[in-house]
């Protein structure tokens, strides 16, 4: 197949206005001694039916026209490389039409984008046998609906649980609240229907009172290790549903609610189970009780213990409300509540409750439970300070619900503190492994999928100990591929929401073996094939890129060389960015692909006080913004050449040495939102670009230049009408600062 | 257990909406291997998240996650993408649907650059719906900035065509068809997927609350485009009447929702819309304060650290009491009459703005899709787990109000019950 690179250079859209083409074309020519074809609308049918038939022998493409994040329709060939070279956005729409700066620009955007065609290389899909089969972890309402929803979708299943029967925490549900129109009666649980489907499948194979010794390799290919009650069973799997579901909070903590302090005082977990045997009878004297108190938020929304909303609980004590009621045509339910959260459609049901003239509602927060003298609920009225006193014969906690998951990333931590303490080398490092102990020791032996990833055996937790990266944009999308959350585990939910979770989640297992099977990446770089490659020989063992790495791809051999495990990548670059001795490349991203490019910027010297600035930009949010503001016609200043990258972690600091001793005389990075409200899309790409600035100070003070050379910003999309400033801003204060003395060097 | 499986693609799925739950349904199904077919109404896609200025909890722009759904959206084949486009006429069964659709010329052809020049040339104008009618834009128009398709888009209800012809002369590769007719197509598919999504609702109705007679009362939804940098004031929440940042905010949940004249159910997030909203205000100016006027205040799951931060910002109020009514004091200002719940008291509290927290209408039950699809009695269908009828999946707020997170969820959900269909064959 033909190496050659055709170029394309398109004047429509005012980018002939703007740059002179012709002497671009002849400078294409001079330079790569490759004749460009001009056109005038590259887009239209002529134009791209050139395009197609320039390529349909082999080669690659150089398009000069608009950014590559426009007309990819049009300008996307199959298993072809096109280069795009933004002359519209990047060049004509931003910059004064005719002048030589703005022609300056256009030249040397088409050598970048030579350059990148120049180096390019066919990436080789990962094509080893993927496996399909599906293990769901956890035999609850979700993951037994996953279960049923995977087999009907014709995949293999095995499904572990710990206990010794399948049906978890709702096989103790008397009724559940409802769950379709007209959202008014009470149902009989889903679970035990969910039960038979899943015993019925031919499919569904199911360890009960089972563990989890092992998960070894990687999405397509992890081999599971289980102990069963008859012993270890192994075998294959592609993917991964874990619905672990929840555990209550522990009302031992609420003695200042009564808890523990008079068996009347028991929890909604409790008394589902009375309803359930029918009994619902006072603990202390096994009488019917006539006044039922309910307490809201009994340790949720509570800073002192969980302060998240635990979501299904007003239902849930609506619910119960009514049991009191059935029981009882004469007992009282009276529920003390903060906010009654009765969501969408489950108002109806809300309604309902309230039209029984037996359940009374008050709003207030509950400052505590008296037991001696007859049982007391105390609450006040937060507004006018008032102090109410309701008697009651029972009370029932509405208890939160807590995720029933493990932190893969603090038992880690744990594991690691312990080995330092036994080697016992350094007293200082004894001293902050016992810290990290103290700090996570409580993480010991809360393993569940035990997988063999270096980060950790589960996946990591974020806020309050439920798994999640993403959770606005992708709600499924934990850190580790192929690897999908589930149910209460990942949100308190109630049973229809966690049904959906789990329908959610196996089609995200269907949809990762699939593409595995096309050699594909998952989200968010769908239809990538590339993967990274490790030139270990050159390897320091220095371990950055195996702890960087925000989807822990990377495992390490015993002397802490990189193992990559390359269906479990995400493609975004981090290793690359991370890697010191710059041994980590793309076939079509790489230091060398990226370094060329800069390299190929023309600088002109000092007297021609024309500065040059180099920007890297996410391409997901500063890139698009940068469009933006150029299709309002803003000015920028003609200085900036942007090179979009993958996250702005995957910029290695390298790049930055090799700009500032081309000749760059400054050097801008923006990255997307990081913090506790991080907006990256591969969790903390940008986070690590500023602890890498330190590196990159040093760097700046070794060669003696200012630190202020070197810029490092966050920028949201949607802040297009800051961009322009930023870039004119840091060019203004570049002049001010001179130019770079390596230029020439 | 290595065996693999081998999904029986089978006819292509149909996705009827393209907001986030049918773009999301369509990049999932078109990654799981399926054909898709994405019929949008409006010219672009994005549905009502485009048009928010940020989502809560972490007032980050709705087009940053929208633009990686885009990314994987433009270079796929997988997905037939066909704006303007509504569903007319449904027959068959899973497996095979016939579906009857129907496009409304847009005017402008696939040759679109986007360079902007028709826009100049134009004449006429027209009001800007993506900014719910707060400012114009030309008869030819890009819906906004970041719209995709990013293809210009003819209003002909406010455009003279041939009479005029300003645009098409100057449209350098041919863009421009005034000739255009609404052409009819049928199409095959296994399944449907109806994320129809929602519109607010109509604060005219609301008449208690003024909506309409005061300037200086306005919707969550318009509140939105107003502090949009694309928006029409550029980002700065001004007061309609005086066009000054107002001081005094007062937030009126629940209007029109949990309310049997109007909507009887929670339209769920609308509670944290206004809590989002109230951090635009507070954050614009450090001499400004909200106060709220709720009946519950609904932050399921995580999403309460987000009220809690509010509530612990001294400069944010609040009342347990539905506003009953709104009237107008001196200079623009807007006097809310409500009744503290807690107290007992009627209580009246001046503010220079009142945004209306209104709620989610469901669109499905304007479709006209065949009267045998299971809706509730506010016209929301019901759910994937049991469906709407059978190979016909509702998502997202089509069948029941929803925030993102929990949309884009169940859009995944609801693409494996087509799967499930399409698998099959």
């Amino acid at each position: 197949m033909s190496d050659d690179i055709h170029v394309f250079i398109c004047s429509g859209c005012g980018i002939g206005d703007a740059i002179d083409v012709d002497a671009l074309g002849e400078l294409v020519q001079s330079e790569y001694q490759v004749k460009p074809r001009i056109h005038p609308a590259l887009c239209g049918e002529e134009g791209v039916a050139l395009l197609a038939a320039a390529l349909a022998g082999g080669g690659k493409a150089v398009l000069c026209a608009c950014s590559h994040r426009e007309k990819c329709d049009v300008f996307t060939i199959p298993d072809r490389f096109v280069s795009r070279v933004s002359l519209r956005e990047g060049v004509a729409w931003c910059q004064p039409a005719g002048e030589e700066d703005t022609q300056m620009l256009a030249n040397d955007y088409m050598r970048m984008g030579m350059v990148q065609a120049q180096k390019y290389d066919v990436p080789q899909p990962f094509d080893e046998e993927i496996a399909d089969g599906i293990l769901v972890v956890g035999g609850g309402c979700t993951g037994l609906t996953a279960a049923a929803e995977a087999a009907a979708a014709g995949r293999e299943v095995i499904l572990v649980e710990k206990a010794d029967e399948i049906g978890g925490r709702l096989l103790k549900n008397h009724k559940q609240f409802p769950t379709k129109p007209p959202y008014r009666e009470l149902e009989e649980p889903v679970i035990i229907r969910l039960i038979e489907t899943v015993r019925s499948s031919d499919l569904i194979t199911v360890h009960t009172g089972t563990k989890i010794t092992s998960i070894d390799g990687q999405p397509g290919q992890f081999d599971v290790k289980l102990e069963t009650p008859s012993g270890e069973v192994a075998f294959r799997v592609g993917a991964v549903v874990q619905a672990t579901g929840w555990k209550p909070y522990d009302a031992t903590k609420l003695e200042h609610l009564g808890y523990g302090l008079s068996p009347d005082v028991i929890t909604n977990v409790e008394f589902e189970e009375m309803a359930k045997n029918e009994a619902i009878l006072r603990p202390s004297d096994g009488k019917p009780p006539r006044e039922v108190v309910f307490i809201q938020c009994a340790g949720s929304r509570d800073q002192e213990h969980l302060p998240y909303c635990s979501a299904v609980c007003c239902r849930v004590s609506l619910k119960q409300a009514l049991y009191v009621r059935e029981m009882d045509p004469d007992a009282k339910a009276i529920i003390l509540y903060k906010d009654m959260r009765a969501p969408a459609q489950w108002e109806e049901f809300y309604k309902r409750v309230q039209e029984d003239e037996g359940v009374f509602f008050n709003k207030g927060d509950v400052t505590g439970v008296t037991v001696n003298g007859g049982l007391k609920v105390l609450a006040e009225n937060t507004l006018l300070g008032e102090k109410i006193e309701v008697p009651a014969d029972l009370v029932v906690l509405a208890t939160g619900m807590v995720p029933d998951a493990a932190d893969g990333e603090a038992i880690r931590k744990v594991g690691e503190a312990r080995a330092i303490i036994a080697k016992n080398d350094s007293p200082v490092q004894v001293e902050m492994a016992n810290q990290t102990v103290e700090e996570f020791g409580h993480h010991e032996g809360t393993e569940i999928l035990n997988l063999n990833y270096r980060q950790g055996p589960d996946l990591p937790a974020l806020k309050y100990g439920f798994p999640d990266s993403h959770f606005i944009c992708f709600p499924f999308e934990t850190r580790r591929t192929g690897i999908y959350a589930a149910g209460c585990m990942r949100a308190p939910s109630d049973t229809l929401t966690a049904e959906e979770d789990a329908q959610g989640a196996v089609l995200k297992t269907i949809q990762a073996t699939n593409l595995l099977k096309e050699g594909y990446s998952v989200h968010p770089r769908w239809g990538d094939q590339s993967f990274p490659d490790f030139f270990l020989q050159r390897c320091t063992q220095c371990k950055r890129c195996t702890e960087e790495c925000p989807f822990g791809t990377l495992n390490e051999d015993a002397r802490g060389t990189p193992e990559l495990m390359p269906t479990r990548c995400r493609r975004c670059g981090i290793c690359l960015g991370a890697c010191p001795e710059r041994i980590v490349s793309f076939k079509d991203y790489s230091i060398d692909i990226v370094s060329s490019m800069l390299k190929a910027i023309d600088i002109p010297d000092e007297f021609d006080e024309k500065p040059r600035l180099l920007a890297f930009f996410c391409e997901n949010d500063a890139y698009p913004a940068f469009d933006r503001a150029a299709a309002l016609k803003t000015r920028m200043s003609p200085w900036i050449r942007v090179i979009p990258v993958r996250c702005l972690g995957s910029v290695n600091v390298v790049w930055i040495a090799d700009a500032l001793s081309s000749g760059f005389d400054g050097i801008l990075l923006i990255g997307c939102k990081s913090g506790d409200d991080y907006q990256c899309h591969y969790i903390k790409g940008s986070e690590l670009m500023g602890t890498r600035s330190s590196n990159i100070k040093e760097k700046l003070t070794q060669l003696a230049l200012e630190t202020e050379r070197v810029r490092i910003e966050e920028l949201s999309i949607d802040e297009f009408d800051r961009l322009p400033e930023i870039i004119n801003e840091f060019a203004g204060e570049i002049e001010e600062i001179g130019m770079n003395p390596f230029k020439g060097f | 257990m290595t065996a693999t499986t081998t999904d029986n693609v089978g006819a292509p799925i149909l996705v009827i909406g393209g907001g986030i739950s049918g773009l999301s349904a369509a990049v999932e199904a078109s990654e799981a291997g399926h054909e898709v077919y994405l019929v949008e109404r409006n010219a672009y896609l994005g549905g009502r998240v485009v048009q928010l200025n940020k989502y809560f909890p972490k007032l980050c722009p709705p087009t940053c996650g929208v633009e990686i759904h885009l990314k994987r959206l433009r270079t796929t084949p997988r997905v037939h993408l066909l704006t303007q486009t509504e569903v007319v006429g449904v027959a068959g069964g899973p497996g095979k649907f016939e579906v009857e659709l129907e496009k409304t010329p847009r005017g402008v052809n696939a040759n679109c650059t986007n360079c902007g020049e028709c826009v100049e040339a134009c004449p006429k104008e027209r009001p800007n719906d993506f900014n719910y009618g707060m400012d114009e834009t030309k008869a030819i128009y890009l819906p906004y900035g970041a719209a995709f398709p990013a293809r210009h888009a003819i209003d002909f209800d406010h455009c003279d065509r041939d009479s005029c012809g300003k645009c098409r002369d100057v449209c350098k590769v041919d863009a421009i068809d005034f000739g255009g007719k609404v052409e009819t197509e049928t199409i095959t598919v296994s399944s449907l997927i109806v994320a129809t999504g929602w519109k607010p609702y109509d604060a005219n109705k609301l008449e208690e609350l003024g909506y309409g007679k005061f300037k200086n009362v306005i919707t969550n939804v318009e509140m939105e485009r107003l502090a949009a940098v694309d928006g029409p004031t550029g980002g700065k929440i001004l007061r309609p009447s005086d066009h000054q940042a107002p001081k005094v905010v007062a937030f009126v949940h629940c209007a029109g929702s949990r309310d049997e004249l109007h909507l009887a159910h929670c339209s769920a997030v609308c509670c944290l819309a206004s809590f989002k909203q109230a951090n635009y205000v507070l954050q614009a100016s450090e001499d400004a304060t909200v106060r709220h006027f709720y009946i519950d205040r609904r932050a399921p799951g995580r999403l309460e650290d987000f009220l809690q931060e509010l509530e612990n910002n001294e400069r944010a109020t609040f009342v347990k009491g539905r506003v009953a009514k709104i009237t107008e004091g001196a200079d623009g200002a807007v006097i809310l009459h409500a009744e503290d719940t807690l107290s007992g008291q009627k209580v009246e509290f001046t503010a220079d703005l009142a945004v209306l927290a209104v709620g989610l209408d469901p669109e499905a039950k304007d479709a006209g899709f065949p009267s045998g699809w299971l809706t509730d009695e506010q016209g929301f269908m019901v759910g994937n787990s049991s469906s709407a009828a059978p190979g016909v999946f509702a998502t997202g707020c089509a069948k029941r109000p929803a925030e993102v997170s929990a949309c884009v969820k169940d859009a995944t959900g609801a693409v494996l019950k087509a799967h499930q269909i399409a698998r099959r064959g």
